[in-house]
């Protein structure tokens, strides 16, 4: 019998140990599914809970819902990966588990700890982040009492999951406040390292007009240096000074400290990973998916799924001694809220950059790119349904995986 | 005549072939944007230029401070503005990629 070993039951890893036990011979393979949680969170509501717009418990499920009959799920910390000798350490009675195939999908976490002064006196009092569970269910319970000051929302560094999130917070927190009656009551600040309001030069622009719009301020090229509590400010190293009265941080994301123990990963433990096939750059039988690689994709659910179109079939051809054919092209497809039931949607690959136009979809019609609608905003809302019944069983969409120029205007 | 006239850029001001890059372009560089470059500001060019020999890219911010003895607040002092981009510009490196 052979093993088949996923680090991590999130939203890569589960998708993929749902492909693999619909095309790996059972008689030949046992696959393994190991993560240290029981709790599957559905992310993308991280940003709706602090609003009032989520429930908590409407985006959490039992991880073990979506693991198919005949993946063996682990619940356990994985301590140590050494790919040297095809194994891994689980904390759980110390077990030791080899492998022949590992797959890779441990994701991307936030660390406070890396920026000075972060989990000072204000920590969680008036000091959030949105990114985890705990953290946007408190944020909640802060704003539900927020009457009125300064709001700085600030992204400590890039990369960041899901980079479109912060600008989201920052459209819905303007909504938010106008539904309550008390936009005038509230500043809001949005603080970037980056030059502008994206990363790409044409969704700079139109995210950055829509930024003017709603009167939400921008920093850019604000490289925080550190957080000082007592006086309520954020300083940046080139010596700008942001007073607030509440801090929305993201704070520095990095790849599973596991990654780091072993060796595996970069300055910030993502694992170096070929941009195409998704193997790593060093050990043939080692694969990754989502946040946990270093690939110059987006750090998104939709990008895992995509990501795992291509992954299933290079994985299925190692096995069979062939060569890797599929390629990854870095598709990312992203739907950013912006407030007022209205969205935009915005899809781009490693070579060309968000535009504006139509995309293609069969059925339902075209959406428009780059620009809000509440067409777009019904693609959001249907999200959560779509992750948690097709995306996670790892059942393929009406939509093809490959990047297309159809209706992108240059 | 500078030293900068015999050299192509492109249109953000980044060498185009990192290849014919000397110190003595560095030098004409950093005047151009209005940097001295000192003992401290080599370490990070030099650092910067061997990561390219051997990754093909501009190092990030985190990796100049994790694997020199600058630190953060020093890197924007000896770079002021956008150290990132200026270290590679400096370094005769293109324009980092950044992230998506
Ligand atoms: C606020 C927010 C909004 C977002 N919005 C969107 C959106 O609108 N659209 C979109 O496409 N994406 C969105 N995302 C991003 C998306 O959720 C992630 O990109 C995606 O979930 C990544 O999947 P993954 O499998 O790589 O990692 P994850 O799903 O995070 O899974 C990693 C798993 O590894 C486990 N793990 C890690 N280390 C260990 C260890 N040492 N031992 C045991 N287990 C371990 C963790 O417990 C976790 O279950 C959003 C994310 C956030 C935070």
């Amino acid at each position: 019998m052979k093993t088949f070993l996923i680090l991590g039951a999130g939203t890569g890893g589960t998708m993929m140990a749902n492909k693999l036990a619909k095309r790996l011979d059972p008689q030949e393979w046992e696959i393994i599914l190991v993560d240290r949680e029981m709790e599957h969170y559905y992310q993308p509501g991280f940003l709706f809970v602090p609003f009032g717009y989520y429930k908590p418990e409407s985006i959490v499920q039992p991880k073990q819902k979506f693991v198919p009959s005949g993946v063996k799920f682990i619940n356990s910390d994985i301590e140590l990966i050494e790919p040297d000798q095809n194994r891994v350490t689980l904390k759980e009675g110390n077990k030791v588990l080899s492998y022949d195939h590992l797959l890779i999908a441990t994701g991307t976490d936030i660390h406070p700890e890396e920026i000075e002064g972060m989990q000072g006196a204000g920590w969680q009092q008036n000091i959030f982040d949105f990114y985890t569970f705990d953290g946007s269910v408190k944020l909640h319970k802060f704003l539900n009492n927020f009457n009125g000051g300064r709001i700085v929302v600030n992204i400590a560094e890039m990369p960041i999951k899901c980079p479109v999130a912060p600008l989201e917070f920052a459209f819905l927190a303007d909504y938010y406040f106008q539904q309550r009656g008390i936009r005038n009551k509230v500043e809001i600040v949005y603080s970037t390292p980056l030059s502008g309001a994206f990363t790409k030069p044409v969704a700079s622009k139109m995210l950055g007009d829509i930024l003017v719009k709603k009167n939400i301020l921008i920093e850019p090229d604000f490289a925080i240096s550190g957080v000082d509590s007592a006086k309520n400010i954020v300083s940046s190293y080139d010596g700008r000074e942001l007073n607030y009265d509440l801090l929305v941080t993201i704070p520095t994301n990095m790849g599973a400290n596991v990654i780091g123990l072993s060796g595996m990963g970069d300055d910030l433990n993502f694992v170096p990973t070929n941009k195409q096939t998704l193997q790593s750059n060093k050990w043939q039988n080692v694969w990754v998916i989502g946040d946990a690689a270093n690939v110059p994709a987006s750090k998104a659910g939709s990008v895992v799924h995509y990501e795992a179109e291509t992954l299933i079939e290079n994985i299925l051809h190692a096995i069979a001694g062939k060569e890797l054919t599929a390629a990854f092209d870095g598709h990312s497809t992203c739907h950013i809220t912006s407030g007022f039931n209205k969205s935009l949607l915005i899809d781009f690959s490693y070579d060309v950059e968000p535009l504006t136009g139509v995309y293609p979809m069969p059925v339902v019609g075209p959406f428009p790119l780059l620009k809000e609608s509440f067409f777009n905003y019904l693609g959001k809302l249907s999200f959560r349904w779509i992750y948690w019944n097709i995306m996670l069983r790892g059942i393929p969409f009406p939509l093809p995986p490959a990047f297309s120029m159809a209706g992108k205007k240059q | 005549m500078s030293v900068l006239d015999s050299v192509k850029f492109d249109a953000d001001g980044y060498l185009e072939d990192p290849k014919v890059w000397n110190k003595e372009i560095a030098e004409a560089i950093a005047k151009r944007e209005g940097v001295t470059l000192t003992e401290r500001s080599w370490i990070v060019i030099n650092y910067a230029r061997k990561e390219f020999e051997t990754k093909g890219e501009a190092p990030t911010l985190r990796a100049i401070t994790k694997n020199t003895e600058v630190d953060t607040k020093e890197l924007y002092s000896l770079f002021p503005g956008g150290p990132g981009k200026l270290a590679a510009k400096v370094s005769g490196l293109h324009k980092p990629t950044g992230c998506i």
